[in-house]
């Protein structure tokens, strides 16, 4: 089909322009300018240039040690949060019933994680982790497992890991489980005929067809844990020491504890820049299997 | 290779005790012979995908059994029927080239590699397919990817039957015909029993030497197409068959004469002991029935159209309230709107409650 040439399409596009314009890049511009510039308060401003990125991109200095250790860690973080619900998700998609009031029960209590406010659900686990009053943590230490996410380096990383698992699994689960869905029953009837296994099943035929809603799993799954702040900051705010200081919470830090506005200014071009080009590599790789795939469902 | 037999096959999604008429299959008992091309045709909901997944294995059925060369297979699961099955739209593994797809049945059940290779070279040759075996089997279009579904079945050297259910409703017409020529020479070639699902007629007719209808859950006729064509056992089978479908009208038959609307029509056969309360109808191919001018002893309808298919002109007319559809003779151009009907007696058939009686 031959595109229409219409000058008057940008009268209608302009309005969301300028509302995007306000929102989003006049406090983006906002931000290059701090990050250009030093302050000591009073509202006086001095030109730094690219002072703040040199120092946030040099291990040796302060910004930079804090940045990069704390880069590391998010990373880490998410790939073993990736690493854990993404098979766990496909387990529990694979389990769940197929059809009858089953149905609607899984998908309900499957959903219950997904609809409580990040502070809470950080709440909740601060108290269920405590060793004195929360269940989980009264447990472990009566059954003679010293834990204590408070003091304890790995106890830390062990429950906001388990939070996120808890918290966010369920994504994972409910987009398999749609993608499950729709498979059409002579992919199944095909492969009892083929004599498959239960596992040449899955991996011809389930794995292949969940290969989109993976990737859309994948790509949430990254992007909010990358993201990650109001969860770990409830729970152990950051420690202990800077045990599970992610960017985020680093972020907070330096903009509203120590007030360097250039710094944080710095710090969150950089991190939105690496947010930014992660998504766009998962765009590229998601639009180029879908390009592979088309074909199929055109001729299907 | 295998003789089929269904002995009191049926099959109710409701369980046993349901009304035996909500079966989705009635019983049936039938044969299908080793070699045999058959087609089994309905409109949807007929039962005859039911009937398909019975044979497959895909259904366990409710009552009866299935005998494949003799031998009980009722309980066998599908992998031990040997049975291959095209389903409607291409089952292909996306990951998968076209000679990993053909090979999978084969690696399923640990069949050495060379043995394997063999046997996908084999069929690729059959199916015109060598040249895509490196390809992955998703690029490929919808009747290349039918081949493979097909070719995933005949790659066993053992497979008892070929089972295809509506397997050309995503192929484009043209390439339609070609498959269907395929199915054909593979048919000879492979002296395999095929059973082919369809509601297309033109598809049943040209396939198979062996047409099964089926109606409403029940298996109504099984014969060639020109026994369907010039004996349909069951009113159903005439209407469904033949473009236009049979005309079925009720008359009163006693003896060799039909009566309708107080005119008499002649009949070959005589019919003597008609049930006494069951719907009586006579059923007459349109190519069987030509109309004239009016006159006192034929019966009359009224035009409403001609429909011109080149070859031959049908005139579709009303008798009474009644459609009816009847030839137009070369060169014959109806003077008004009233018509006669000239019935060839030979191809007048009588029906009572819907089937067919023999007349003697």
């Amino acid at each position: 089909m031959d595109k229409t040439i219409n000058n008057k399409a940008w009268f209608l596009v302009l309005p969301v322009f300028l509302v995007v314009a306000f929102s989003a890049i006049l406090p983006l511009m906002t931000v290059v300018n701090y990050s250009m510039q030093d302050t000591f308060g009073n509202n006086q401003f001095f030109w730094n240039g690219v002072g703040w990125f040199k120092e946030l991109l040099d291990p040796s200095s302060d910004l930079g040690s804090r940045f990069f250790a704390s880069l590391w860690r998010n990373l880490f973080f998410s790939g073993v949060i990736l690493a854990i619900e993404v098979p766990l998700g496909i387990v529990v998609a694979l389990a769940m019933p197929r059809d009858g009031w089953r149905v609607a029960f899984c998908l309900v209590t499957l959903a219950l994680p997904l609809l409580i406010p990040w502070n809470v659900v950080g709440t909740i686990w601060q108290i269920f982790g405590r060793p004195d009053i929360g269940l989980f943590g009264y447990v472990l230490n009566n059954a003679g497992i010293d834990y204590n996410y408070v003091s304890n380096e790995f106890d830390a990383w062990f429950t906001v890991i388990l939070m996120d698992v808890w918290h966010w699994t369920s994504l994972v689960a409910l987009l398999c489980y749609a993608g499950l869905k729709s498979i059409p029953d002579a992919y199944y009837q095909a492969a009892q005929i083929d004599g498959a296994s239960r596992w040449a099943v899955f991996t011809a035929i389930q794995l292949p067809k969940m290969h989109r809603v993976l990737l859309i799993a994948v790509l949430l799954r990254f992007m909010d844990s990358f993201m990650i702040y109001t969860e770990p900051f409830v729970v152990t705010g950051g420690g202990p020491g800077n045990s599970t200081t992610f960017i985020s919470i680093e972020l907070v830090k330096i903009a509203l504890g120590q007030f360097d506005l250039g710094k944080a200014a710095a710090l969150s071009l950089v991190y939105n820049l690496i947010i930014l080009i992660v998504c766009w590599l998962f765009y590229t790789v998601m639009t180029n299997a879908g390009a592979e795939r088309r074909p199929v469902q055109g001729g299907a | 290779m295998a003789r089929i037999d269904l002995v009191d096959l049926a099959q109710s999604y409701n369980g046993n005790d349901a009304d035996i008429e909500s079966f989705a299959l009635k019983p049936v008992t039938m044969t299908w012979r080793q070699g045999g091309a058959y087609a089994l045709l309905g409109p949807s909901g007929c039962g005859k995908t039911t009937l398909l997944n019975l044979i497959s294995g895909i259904l366990t059925p409710t009552r009866g059994q299935i005998l494949f060369d003799g031998t009980d297979i009722t309980q066998a699961s599908t992998r031990e029927r040997n049975i291959a099955q095209v389903f409607q739209f291409p089952v292909i593994y996306d990951t998968m080239t076209v000679g990993q797809n053909l090979a999978f049945p084969l690696k399923n059940r640990g069949v050495p590699k060379a043995e394997i290779d063999k046997r996908v070279a084999e069929i690729a040759r059959l199916l015109d397919l060598t040249p895509d075996l490196n390809r992955k089997a998703t690029r490929l279009t919808a009747d290349a990817k039918q081949k493979i579904s097909l070719g995933r079945g005949l790659v066993r050297s053992d497979v008892a039957a070929v089972l295809f259910d509506e397997p050309l409703t995503v192929i484009d017409p043209e390439l339609k015909w070609q498959l269907r020529s395929k199915l054909k020479a593979l048919h000879r070639e492979l002296d395999l029993t095929m059973i082919y699902v369809t509601h297309d007629q033109t598809e049943a007719l040209t396939f198979a030497d062996t047409v099964v209808v089926m109606h409403d859950g029940r298996v109504v006729q099984s014969g060639t197409p020109a026994e369907l064509f010039d004996k349909p056992a069951h009113t159903f089978v005439g209407y469904f068959i033949g473009s236009p479908g049979m005309n079925i009208i009720a008359a009163e038959v006693s003896g060799r004469e039909a009566r309708i609307d107080g005119r008499t029509i002649a009949l070959t056969r005589g019919y003597q002991a008609l049930p006494s309360n069951a719907k009586i109808e006579i059923g007459v191919r349109p190519e069987f029935v030509d109309i004239t001018e009016p006159a006192p002893d034929l019966l009359s309808a009224n035009i409403e159209r001609i429909d011109d298919l080149g070859r031959v002109r049908f005139a579709r007319v009303k008798v009474g309230d009644v459609k009816f559809a009847a030839r137009v003779p070369a060169g014959f151009a109806p003077s008004g709107t009233q018509v006669g009907l000239k019935f060839q007696p030979s191809h007048v058939h009588v029906y009572a409650d819907s089937r067919l009686v023999e007349g003697a």
